[in-house]
């Protein structure tokens, strides 16, 4: 359903108009595309920390596991949405496809993230740290993953900023995000341009971008607060 | 659903022209021809200009300009040409979906190609460099003879994700609408044509896969071996008498 444009003006300036016309549509959508962007990531961090790991813990995983997820990763993003339901026997239009599509993409990107930042891991720290009596899971986690973190945020902001971009070809294929926004200016412009939607949809897309950037920046500080510390030495 | 997906894949209809729909090997043409395009103009101004900032060490600005366009939503940028170009053009004629559509795909070919070509050139060695300066070499045969030999493997995968961004987003045009392999996936969305819809993403994954690897085996033979470190065992084992069969491949390939 395409809602009609209540103001007359098509100027691209106007989305702020726009935005305040359909705003409860508008956050249904920003909503759904901020979980659409952020769930997969999480997931698909907490598959590629254990297939990362196994990477980097037997030498002979690691050039198997990355060329699979660089093949993964080859496949168009539109092409990964239509491929899921069959795979995982879905309907053909399915509200997870979009999620479990960009689940894979993440994990792609994050298992050699993952498996980098690990081997970015000093050899003498962890040689302290097993020296100190610590055993192999616990080194994982209370040394060998702290140290890794700022590799991994790293790989973290690449494919969160990618999501909000994919989640957006997703409204093309008629999945409620603010890819929508794109379709209805589409629509709307078939006897005239009409920009508003359009304009409003990629500041939107940019701005969630930007802000899911700053979180991953700020939560990486507070992770790791070793690194101030010598900076500020 | 994968059977029915098979058997539009190999219903020999779908392989021609005809008056209903145009067939599968016409869009592949039509994907190609865009691809190509945008990747021609991109490469053209990307690597020149990569390689004059990576060797002048000037102009940095301009890769992380470039870098910041990635995080504009493609879709939105694509929609917002087609409306601003196409009215422009009217009639039958299919050049104000084409021209909105090369421009965004040239301008996500740039950064890839762009940043990665700049990261090889500053990534030489100072000590290569020097050494090339040593043998008298001038500015510009440092750059053609040294700093591009050795950049090539980064250029390469520069160049390789920049091959994906446009294949994956040619397919996105044809929702503006364009012709090209992604026809079949959003007119299988518009007609409930599942298997169609899916069958067309079955066939532009095969793009992008083979495109990939066509670009892996063209760089095997482009970047030189003392860069890739790619020896044949035989010939590494120093003072080896040199085997018939080594000796006859170095005879075929002059």
């Amino acid at each position: 359903m395409i809602p009609v444009a209540s103001s007359q003006s098509s100027s691209p300036l106007h989305f702020w108009g726009y935005f305040l016309d359909h705003r409860k549509q508008d956050l249904t959508w920003l909503w759904d595309h901020v979980y659409l962007s952020l769930i997969p990531v999480v997931i698909g961090l907490v598959i590629a920390l254990p297939l990362g790991w196994l990477s980097r813990r037997y030498k002979w995983v690691y050039p198997p596991m990355v060329s699979v997820m660089g093949l993964l990763y080859t496949i168009p993003s539109i092409a990964l949405f239509v491929l899921v339901p069959p795979l995982f026997g879905l309907k053909a239009l399915d509200p997870k496809q979009v999620p479990i599509a960009l689940t894979v993409y993440s994990v792609a990107l994050l298992v050699r993230v993952v498996a980098d930042g690990l081997a970015s891991v000093p050899e003498d720290v962890t040689q302290a740290a097993t020296a100190v009596g610590m055993g192999r899971l616990r080194r994982l986690f209370s040394v060998e993953l702290p140290i890794a973190v700022p590799v991994i945020a790293a790989g973290l902001r690449v494919a969160t900023v990618a999501n909000v971009s994919l989640v957006a070809v997703a409204g093309t294929i008629g999945q409620e995000n603010l890819g929508r926004l794109f379709d209805e200016g589409k629509q709307l412009s078939t006897t005239g341009p009409y920009y508003p939607p359009i304009v409003l949809g990629i500041v939107l897309c940019v701005l969630l971008a930007l802000a899911f950037d700053l979180l991953i920046v700020f939560g990486t500080r507070l992770l790791t607060p070793w690194r101030r510390a010598v900076q500020g030495r | 659903m994968i059977s029915e997906v098979i058997s539009w894949l190999n219903d020999p209809s779908h392989w021609r022209d005809t008056r209903l729909m145009t067939g599968i090997p016409s869009q592949l043409e039509a994907h190609v021809r865009f691809s190509l395009i945008a990747l021609a103009i991109a490469l053209l101004i990307a690597l020149p200009l990569g390689l004059l900032i990576g060797h002048t060490g000037r102009g940095t600005w301009l890769v992380s300009a470039a870098n910041a366009i990635r995080a504009l939503p493609t879709v939105g940028v694509l929609v917002l040409l087609v409306v601003l170009i196409s009215p422009h053009y009217t009639g039958r004629t299919d050049v104000g979906f084409l021209i909105p559509t090369e421009i965004v795909l040239v301008l996500l070919a740039i950064p890839p190609i762009l940043s990665n070509t700049v990261a090889g050139v500053q990534n030489v060695g100072p000590d290569v460099r020097d050494a090339a300066l040593g043998m008298g070499m001038t500015g510009s045969e440092v750059l053609r003879k040294v700093e591009l030999p050795c950049s090539l493997p980064l250029i390469f995968s520069g160049f390789r994700s920049a091959t994906l961004q446009v294949i994956a987003t040619a397919t996105i045009a044809s929702y503006v609408p364009l012709e090209g392999l992604g026809r079949f996936i959003y007119d299988g969305l518009a007609q409930q044509d599942f298997p169609q819809m899916i069958g067309g993403g079955v066939l532009v994954a095969a793009l992008a896969l083979l495109a990939d690897l066509l670009l892996a085996l063209i760089q095997r033979f482009v970047v030189s071996r003392g860069i890739s470190g790619r020896f044949s065992r035989k010939v590494v084992v120093v003072g080896a008498p040199v085997s018939a069969d080594v000796a006859q491949a170095e005879l075929a390939a002059v």
